[in-house]
């Protein structure tokens, strides 16, 4: 019998995956489906709100939480690609209900936060695999982004499931757990500390010799891909679930 | 023609911090000092080794972390009650104890104090709160010549600089900077380097030895600030590294520690905890060198008149604060910004604050209020990686202090009228309070994607955008949304 067998998954697609990195989204469905998941997309799904909740904003936030709470508030298991968002849903929906004196939004919150998981949990925890079936003949190197190694806390989740894919050739990123700079609105805040920090995990990368660089966050992606694709320095991007989405029987596009 | 006023100590760069410009900008011409960048580089690697490396010795580490915010806590929580236990304590030993409300209050107790011993200069041991108070100007203002006597904070003096590190001042000089300063300020301001000074560390201290040892034997006032007071007792700690510290402490007649009010721990007993905690998060040893304590006044031995002046500067209305408090419980070791990636490419000068990184960015404003442009920028100052929070031996939520003060500087900014940003992050709110007012502005971004079909980038393009693309390529939108996928494939079974 399939892991996921009888198993129904909301997915939590985040706003920046579903806007401007799809594929991301569409690999996970393809993986819990593969592992014999049903999959739902509850389409009143927004945002977890933290880069409102980050830059100061918290009662333009808090409209997110309660969204989240109602869209998602039914569901036993919600999976999300991405450290960062599962973690702000974990740590601060709890806190901006708090703020806001609504001590019923901030136990729904709470609650709802417990049955939310990153993608890698999902996998590791509820369905107990590593070895998802995946194929990706290639040199690839992993960043274990802030928000997910000291928020939502994956551990070494997502280096297990790396390690299961076959074909795969793993290299260590030097200061790995060092950031990217990447930092939300820091990015455009404070650009110019924001890129020094880049270029410094972006060198680190190339030291590697990979030909791809993964993490379990897009945004991060996002900044330190920025960087190398203007150095067209010959490293690309990916995202964790769509490694785990290709497989020998066909590559996932 | 008018000449400067004769100074009885090397000027430091400017009187104050205030008119600083607003972290972005500091930052950027920080980012271009290479060897800045270098010196910080090699420094906080090493020590942020170190640190990790002493704290995984204890087997009870995370334990030892837990009690020392437990007893901070339980400090801020009773703080009236332990300030008047520790007065009495101080008193009964044979301290005098003043009250200051704010850095004038404090410096012209101390000012008073040095010109009713007749004295025209006094020695100093390394401590952030006269810096906070800024006291060294207000003596020279005053007449009295204030001489650093912690080496890194000599050189930041002889160097008409600045301390851009709480713990090693100094610590973006590299040595053959440091010879060039003693080369060239030392025998102005006392005993000279001796002839081909080299840039041999070892060579260093001993010039600097040779040259304070003469200040240390010619003063009769002190200024310390303190590690801790225990209340139970009113015993005043002090942990260095240097023996500087223990010079001044034991040589001049006259002592004046400054200490602020939330530097208390209630017994005798609870100091073990932070005396374990300190030295292994700041410079990553198992023990501090020296430890000093002191109970009033031991007729024949040491200083026959103690003063402690306990300073308020800002602390009771970030007490007031149930979130911000949790700053107050900072022992000042220093862990966090030592192992703070922005930290360790901009330094401590960019904060514009005598407490720079992680803690700076949430302490400062806290202390200061939130007037200046500086302060404002402060919280926002970091990525918000939470590194800082994995090592503060305290445990501070670095990170959600962080966003708990960008708040507030949003709340003041937007107080009168709305910002620019502030009608953006409306129109943003507005969009992710429903999945259908996102999927309508996805029609824009579907509409980019489908303008620039054939292209994976934009290069640079024009402010506002330039913030990102200056130097950093930005995606193309997709064509089709995940959500328009989702639906084209559930309306297709």
């Amino acid at each position: 019998m399939k892991p996921g067998a009888g198993i129904t998954v909301a997915l939590f697609a985040t706003c920046i995956n579903d806007t401007m990195f799809p594929s991301t989204p569409r690999a996970v469905v393809s993986v819990l489906e593969r592992l014999g998941c049903t999959v739902t997309f509850p389409e009143g799904q927004t945002c977890c709100g933290q880069m409102l909740t980050n830059t100061g904003y918290f009662a333009e936030a808090l409209p997110t939480v309660r969204n989240y709470v109602r869209t998602f508030g039914d569901q036993a298991y919600i999976v999300g690609p991405s450290g960062s968002c599962v973690g702000a849903v974990r740590h601060q929906h709890p806190m901006l209900a708090e703020q806001a004196g609504d001590a019923g939004l901030r136990a729904e919150a709470e609650a709802v936060a417990a049955r939310t998981y990153d993608f890698s949990e999902f996998l590791v925890d509820v369905l107990g695999v590593t070895d998802v079936g995946a194929y990706f003949p290639h040199r690839v190197t992993y960043h274990p982004t802030c928000h997910s190694v000291r928020v939502a806390k994956v551990g070494d989740r997502p280096y297990r499931l790396l390690k299961d894919v076959r074909g795969l050739d793993l290299v260590e990123l030097p200061s790995s757990e060092t950031c990217c700079g990447f930092g939300g609105t820091f990015s455009v805040k404070n650009p110019d500390v924001s890129v020094a920090m880049g270029a410094d995990k972006a060198r680190n990368v190339m030291q590697t010799g990979a030909e791809y660089l993964v993490t379990g966050d897009n945004a991060c992606l996002m900044h330190i891909g920025g960087l190398l694709h203007r150095m067209n320095a010959g490293v690309r991007t990916i995202h964790l679930a769509e490694i785990l989405a290709h497989t020998e029987d066909g590559a996932f596009a | 023609m008018t000449t400067a006023p004769q100074r009885l100590t090397p000027a430091p760069p400017s009187g104050t911090f205030l008119g600083m410009p607003a972290f972005p900008s500091a930052a950027k011409s920080a980012l271009q000092n290479q060897q800045l960048r270098k010196n910080l580089r090699l420094a906080t690697t090493t020590i942020r080794a170190k640190r990790a490396l002493r704290a995984s010795e204890v087997a009870n580490w995370e334990e030892l972390r837990t009690a020392g915010e437990q007893i901070k806590n339980r400090v801020g929580r009773h703080l009236d009650t332990y300030l008047l236990q520790a007065e009495e304590a101080m008193t009964r030993a044979g301290v005098v104890v003043h009250w200051a409300r704010d850095a004038a209050e404090a410096n012209r107790i101390v000012i008073e104090i040095a010109k009713a011993k007749g004295t025209r200069e006094v020695v100093k041991i390394k401590s952030m709160v006269t810096q906070e108070i800024e006291l060294n100007e207000a003596l020279e203002a005053a007449g009295i010549a204030a001489w650093e006597t912690d080496l890194a904070e000599l050189i930041v003096q002889l160097g008409h600089d600045r301390p851009s590190h709480i713990l090693v001042p100094a610590i973006h000089r590299n040595r053959s900077e440091v010879r060039e300063i003693f080369q060239e300020e030392m025998g102005r301001w006392g005993a000279p380097p001796p002839d081909g000074l080299t840039d041999n560390p070892p060579d260093l201290a001993a010039a600097a030895r040779v040259h304070l040892r003469e200040k240390f034997l010619r003063a009769k006032v002190a200024v310390s600030g303190g590690n801790f007071i225990v209340a139970e007792t009113g015993s005043l700690v002090i942990v260095e590294s240097e023996g500087n510290g223990r010079m001044c402490l034991t040589l001049p007649e006259t002592l004046i520690s400054v200490v602020g009010i939330e530097k208390l721990v209630p017994t005798f007993e609870d100091l073990e905890v932070f005396l374990r905690l300190l030295p292994r998060s700041s410079t990553g040893e198992r023990m501090n060198p020296y430890t000093s304590v002191w109970t009033g006044v031991t007729p024949g031995d040491g200083p026959q008149e103690l003063h402690v002046i306990l300073l308020d500067n800002g602390r009771t209305n970030v007490l007031a604060d149930p979130v911000g408090r949790e700053a107050l419980r900072c022992i000042r070791c220093s862990a966090c910004m030592n192992v703070c990636p922005v930290y360790e490419r901009v330094g401590g000068h960019a904060y514009g604050s005598v407490y720079p990184g992680p803690i700076g960015a949430i302490l400062t404003p806290q202390l200061r209020g939130l007037d200046s442009d500086v302060d404002k920028s402060l919280p926002f100052a970091s990525t918000l990686c939470g590194a800082c929070n994995e090592v503060c031996p305290v445990k501070i939520p670095i990170m959600d202090l962080l966003v708990h003060m960008r708040h507030k500087v949003v709340e003041k900014k937007t107080a009168q009228h709305p910002t620019v940003e502030s009608a953006i992050f409306g129109g943003m709110g507005w969009v992710m309070a429903s999945g259908r007012h996102l999927a309508f502005v996805q029609i824009f971004s579907r509409l980019a994607g489908r303008m620039f079909a054939g292209r994976s980038h934009f290069g640079p393009l024009p402010p506002p955008a330039s913030a990102w693309t200056k130097a950093r390529d930005l995606p193309v939108p997709p064509q089709q949304t995940f959500r328009e996928w989702w639906s084209e494939r559930e309306d297709a079974k």
